[in-house]
């Protein structure tokens, strides 16, 4: 009676092998063809949305920062800068959509590096499918919380007595421009999704840096009273460019230069940030 | 013996190094396919690096692995269309539900719609999940998740499986579970990598085993092999009367000239190392010497006992520079 405990028979206490029998029940299945760029970037979107329908709260951002800083603005403001609130509102509604969807990227960034954390994305990165996918693909369902917040700050705005001259036309061209061009800054924070350790890192940068970006604009208020220097800060900030685009959008008095420019500055901060993410991504360990 | 295509997985002086860490040292590897393949150490050896090298995750500093004929760094596309990624370093989705995860997965392969949809339901079905596939996977117990993680890795049949430390944190009864669907998934063919700390689990399930540490793979062979080449087992006998372990304890000395421990129960003796045939003129001289034996084992040694042989040989080794950095 020779006994081998290393090498006890197979099954465990109170085990059953029904797994086993269960698994052969789910025929192998071959692997099909790869899908395309297009097809992989939507299913990321798709993804996108699924979690927002399970975690609804995460949209808090994207609807609480625009109608606060909307009524704040308008009231707080309003009397002391431009006589009256409803008078203030007319300059300040572009400026304040501006300003709230742009904060809002700063969670593409959270987001992506939350993600990273959790590993999810070391099986998607065993998949063959375009490599950036899962990047565009986020990018397309914060878009949509972009629309979102777009919305509610003009539909407040309406509200509060706003009215665009530009009339409806004005007003999609003005919400396009600053989705497009929150997008683009979106490759920002992805880089610094990817980059930086951990998402209080990238918060606490992103208002560093986004604050200044925003309030350092003629987003509130006209620079011609300002300093100099800060004149010039403001002048050569983009978000001044996109300020007085979508401003102009909504007074129906843009022009195809004003357009461009937005355009021009969103692609190039893609062609910036686009290849900077994806080698970080690539790279990310 | 075989040709290269046979092998699944060909690696040879992989090295990788996180800043200040050597995580691997010069990792050879070679896993011929179809079978279960057993790559063992303990925490930070530099199992799941390896793994992640060979997974197209990490990018090795130098070395080179080809994985199912192709090299991970040139062709990686060609690795990651047939192979799949499961265990401590894959995930899942945890804020969507168990159907949802699979169906997303399930297009990104590239199954349409209607296929992952059924492809899903399928899975769910094999593995016990379908109660629970519509609740947030965040809600449910480890052994569930792990077994979604594995049928997330199914979804379509990979040539070559990762599997990293697929029971770390499972109970008895879930890891027997996850046992038993590896090797169904290897007698159908699938080549599977199994990193593991537990040597029980590499012992049941691989055909082949590797030991890592410090970066470097110190030991390889069946588990056989290994045993074997860690020497002779251990002799345990149970004495019919306790008060006679004295006398017990004297008799084995005499025969075995090896040092003689007493067992946890009294009147249990253990010796360790004895040859087969000197164990059984032992146990005759307790019979001769009316010290009546109730039971007694040879066994094999564990594999716990050869990792922890293997493992002690190579920290006494300390010509390990990536061990004890010199200050």
């Amino acid at each position: 009676m020779t006994t081998v405990p290393a090498a006890a028979p197979s099954s465990g206490p109170g085990y059953t092998s029904s797994d086993a029998q269960a698994l052969s029940a789910a025929p192998a299945r071959p692997r099909p063809a790869p899908p395309g760029p297009v097809t992989a970037a939507l299913t990321f979107a798709w993804r996108a949305l699924l979690k927002i329908r399970r975690i609804p709260e995460q949209l808090s951002d994207v609807i609480a920062v625009p109608v606060v800083f909307t009524l704040l603005f308008t009231y707080l403001f309003g009397g002391a800068l431009a006589g009256s609130p409803h008078r203030y509102l007319q300059f300040l509604l572009p400026g304040t959509l501006v300003m709230a969807v742009l904060l809002a990227t700063m969670y593409t960034g959270v987001n992506l590096n939350g993600d990273l954390a959790k590993g999810v994305y070391d099986r998607f990165r065993t998949l063959r499918i375009w490599q950036p996918a899962p990047i565009v693909g986020a990018l397309i369902g914060d878009a949509l919380r972009y629309l979102l917040a777009s919305a509610l700050v003009t539909g407040l705005g309406l509200l509060l007595g706003y009215r665009p001259h530009g009339g409806v036309g004005g007003v999609l061209i003005a919400i396009a421009l600053v989705v497009v061009f929150a997008v683009a800054l979106s490759w920002v924070f992805t880089l610094l999704g990817l980059v930086l350790r951990s998402a209080s890192a990238i918060m606490s940068l992103a208002v560093v840096v986004l604050f200044p970006l925003t309030l350092a604009s003629n987003a509130f208020v006209e620079p011609g009273t300002m300093p100099g220097w800060l004149r010039a800060v403001v002048h050569a900030n983009p978000v001044t460019q996109l300020v007085t685009t979508t401003r102009a959008a909504m007074d129906g008095t843009v022009t195809a230069v004003q357009i461009a420019t937005v355009l021009a500055a969103s692609a190039a901060l893609v062609a910036v940030f686009g290849p900077l993410t994806m080698r970080a991504y690539r790279r990310h360990e | 013996m075989e040709a290269a295509a046979e092998l699944a997985i060909q690696a040879t002086g992989l090295t990788k190094r996180f800043a200040a860490t050597v995580a691997l040292d010069g990792v050879d590897l070679t896993v011929p396919a179809g079978t279960i393949y057993g790559f063992l150490g303990p925490n930070g050896a530099g199992k799941t690096t390896t793994l992640r090298i060979l997974a197209t995750l990490l990018r090795a500093d130098s070395g080179t692995a080809r994985v199912l004929g192709h090299d991970v760094a040139r062709e990686p596309d060609a690795v990651r269309a047939r192979i799949s990624l499961a265990g401590q370093s894959a995930a899942l989705d945890e804020d969507l539900t168990a159907r949802e995860n699979l169906r997303v997965l399930g297009r990104l392969i590239g199954h349409h719609s209607r296929a992952s949809r059924s492809r899903a339901q399928e899975l769910l079905d094999a593995f016990g999940l379908a109660d629970a596939a519509d609740r947030p996977v965040k809600t449910w117990s480890g052994g569930m998740r792990r077994r979604l993680d594995l049928a997330a890795s199914l979804i379509a049949t990979p040539e070559l499986l990762f599997l990293d430390e697929p029971t770390s944190g499972l109970d008895p009864s879930s890891r027997a579970q996850v046992w038993d669907t590896v090797r169904a998934l290897a007698e159908a063919g699938t080549t599977v990598l199994l990193t593991t700390q537990y040597l029980d689990e590499a012992d049941r399930l691989a055909a082949r085993i590797a030991v890592i540490d410090h970066g470097t793979v110190i030991a390889e062979g069946t588990p056989g092999d290994l045993k074997a080449a860690t020497g002779a087992g251990q002799l345990h006998v149970q004495l019919a009367a306790p008060e006679q372990a004295p006398q017990a304890a004297a008799a084995l000395r005499r025969v075995l000239d090896l040092p003689v421990r007493p067992g946890t129960d009294p009147g249990s003796l253990s010796v360790a190392g004895p040859a087969a045939d000197q164990a059984a003129l032992a146990v005759a001289h307790l019979h001769r010497n009316s010290i009546p034996v109730a039971a007694f084992a040879l066994a094999r040694p564990s594999l716990d006992e050869v990792f922890l042989a293997l493992t002690t040989r190579a920290a006494d080794d300390s010509a390990d520079p990536a061990k004890e950095p010199v200050v």
